[in-house]
């Protein structure tokens, strides 16, 4: 009969006291970041009048600048990131090639491309960007190399996971006809992940949209410029405009890239 | 008349991806002449670049106590703005899936979520530094929108993909809509929110070290001015360090995420 009384736990000791621990750390953590972050209790009481006093000097936005400047600026915002996108690609797809272990037999170049893909993806666009300022000088070319140097990793993380998945038999079956290498990559690997690569590009692409818009305000080229400009001289009515243009290319390029998926894949 | 058809290559020409390829090399080149991308550039960028890294190394750690000062900012502001995200996400998820809330509700919060997620986190974090002061409160008040729009983005998604078998099964004892969501819903997604709360950790805690560049608080104002000084050798003890944290951070959360699978 004391059998049937026994109680029934979901978890072990050892399981709940790791989940209780658990808590206990994020608990603290959070106070701990609570008590010590410097936070100004002045400006945090009048933060919601100080919104909308930004927000009452943007509007309304200063439509007429588009068309001085922004229009230009926009434009130049694009081609810095499909080009830094293209820029990136050229540097990936080796080091893709030499990350993916089915492909590059040796693990010291496995883990030396890893640490390349690796460093590319841990220094942000805006650092990228600053880097690059100071080796090619402000302007356009900083921003290019910067949205380059940044998705080098992301491509080539992902570019090497999808090699890594292919299926070994199409590689084996031209490997046993006696091709070479280099046809072996391009009809046996490539048409496995021609659908993958297609999606990375295509993400990343839209995600460089959206970094390029910021290159600016380090002085690497783009809308950025004129955005920080229009933000220390405090014509907050441009500023909207800008941002207005800046949400617009974003939605429009978010829009492009889901139909441009849909249909490649 | 062939009575057999000529034998077909086995890798024929693929000319729409031939024509795709020119347009790319094409815009290229035109691109290129419009950013005045040019070799000679290139190349006194070159020469450029090996003075910097010159002058970089080596990494000067003298003044480590401006630098850990810095970091632990960062990582304050990554903690506390993941946390007000994800508790922000989760109501904004609840009320954004199709397949929960009524269809004026969801276009709203969709709305408001693709709002939160357009405007790059560090546009975001300028307009709260002029609004709400300098410091880390504005670099707090911008990752916590990147991290909702993020969050409950992909929680709303998460959301409409569960079992409504469970949540019949639910109701059909007779249970109120918060007791469904709490049995029928939340176990079910419970594991994704956990994962995706995670990876919004981490890339706060990038994102944190950056935001500092407009004033927003943490390392990034201190990496900034290092760069204004050319104080290069303090510029890659900065780095150094911000790679080695993220590096850390990466290694741990792979390792709990290998551990909640």
């Amino acid at each position: 009969m004391t059998a049937l009384l026994r109680e029934w736990h979901r978890f072990t000791p050892l399981e709940r006291f790791g989940r209780w621990f658990v808590y206990l750390s994020i608990v603290a953590a959070l106070v701990w970041a609570m008590r010590s972050v410097e936070v100004i209790p002045e400006f945090l009481i009048d933060a919601p009048e100080q919104m909308m006093d930004l927000l009452v000097r943007m509007w309304p936005p200063d439509l007429g600048y588009y068309r001085m400047g922004v229009h230009e600026a926009l434009v130049e915002t694009l081609h810095i990131a499909t080009l830094g996108t293209l820029f990136s690609f050229i540097l990936a797809i080796p080091l893709a090639l030499l990350a993916a272990r089915n492909i590059c037999r040796s693990r010291t170049l496995n883990s030396f491309a890893q640490l390349l893909l690796v460093t590319s993806r841990s220094v942000n666009s805006l650092v990228w960007a600053l880097i690059f300022v100071a080796v090619f000088g402000p302007g356009a070319a900083a921003g290019t190399f910067a949205i380059a140097f940044r998705s080098i990793g992301f491509v080539g993380k992902l570019l090497a996971e999808a090699l890594e998945e292919i299926s070994p038999g199409p590689l084996e079956a031209l490997s046993a006809t006696g091709a070479p290498r280099s046809s072996v990559i391009l009809k046996g690997a490539w048409p496995q992940i021609e659908p993958a690569f297609w999606g990375v590009a295509l993400f990343r692409w839209d995600i460089n949209i959206r970094e390029s818009a910021v290159l600016g305000l380090v002085g690497a080229g783009g809308i950025g410029v004129v955005l920080d400009d229009a933000i220390n001289f405090f014509q907050w009515d441009r500023v909207a405009t800008i941002l207005f243009a800046i949400l617009i290319i974003v939605i429009i390029a978010e829009i492009v890239v889901t139909r441009l998926r849909a249909r490649l894949i | 008349m062939s009575s057999f058809p000529i034998r077909s290559r086995a890798f024929p020409p693929n000319w729409p991806m031939r024509l795709i390829g020119v347009l790319f090399v094409a815009y290229t080149l035109y691109a290129m002449s419009r950013l005045d991308l040019t070799w000679a550039r290139f190349s006194i960028g070159m020469g450029e670049a090996s003075r910097f890294l010159a002058r970089m190394w080596p990494p000067n750690f003298t003044r480590w106590e401006l630098l850990a000062e810095g970091l632990i900012e960062s990582v304050q502001i990554a903690l506390l703005s993941s946390a007000l995200g994800i508790i922000l996400a989760l109501p904004l998820g609840l009320m954004a899936a199709r397949n929960l809330a009524p269809k004026p509700l969801t276009m709203l919060t969709r709305g408001f979520i693709a709002f939160c997620r357009s405007l790059h986190y560090v546009i975001v974090a300028i307009l709260f530094v002029k609004a709400i002061g300098f410091g880390a409160l504005a670099g707090i008040a911008a990752l916590t929108i990147a991290s909702v729009g993020f969050i409950a983005k992909l929680f709303a998604e998460a959301i409409e993909e569960v079992s409504m078998k469970q949540v019949e099964a639910i109701r059909a004892t007779g249970a109120g809509p918060a007791a469904v969501i709490l049995y029928g819903i939340l176990p079910q997604v419970a594991s994704r929110f956990l994962g995706f709360s995670l990876y919004q950790l981490d890339s706060n805690l990038r994102n944190s070290t950056l935001v500092g560049i407009v004033g927003a608080g943490g390392i990034g104002g201190t990496l900034f001015a290092a760069f204004k000084r050319f104080d290069y050798d303090f510029v890659a003890a900065i780095l150094m360090t911000i790679i080695a944290m993220i590096f850390l951070a990466e290694v741990v959360s792979g390792r709990i995420r290998a551990a909640l699978r």
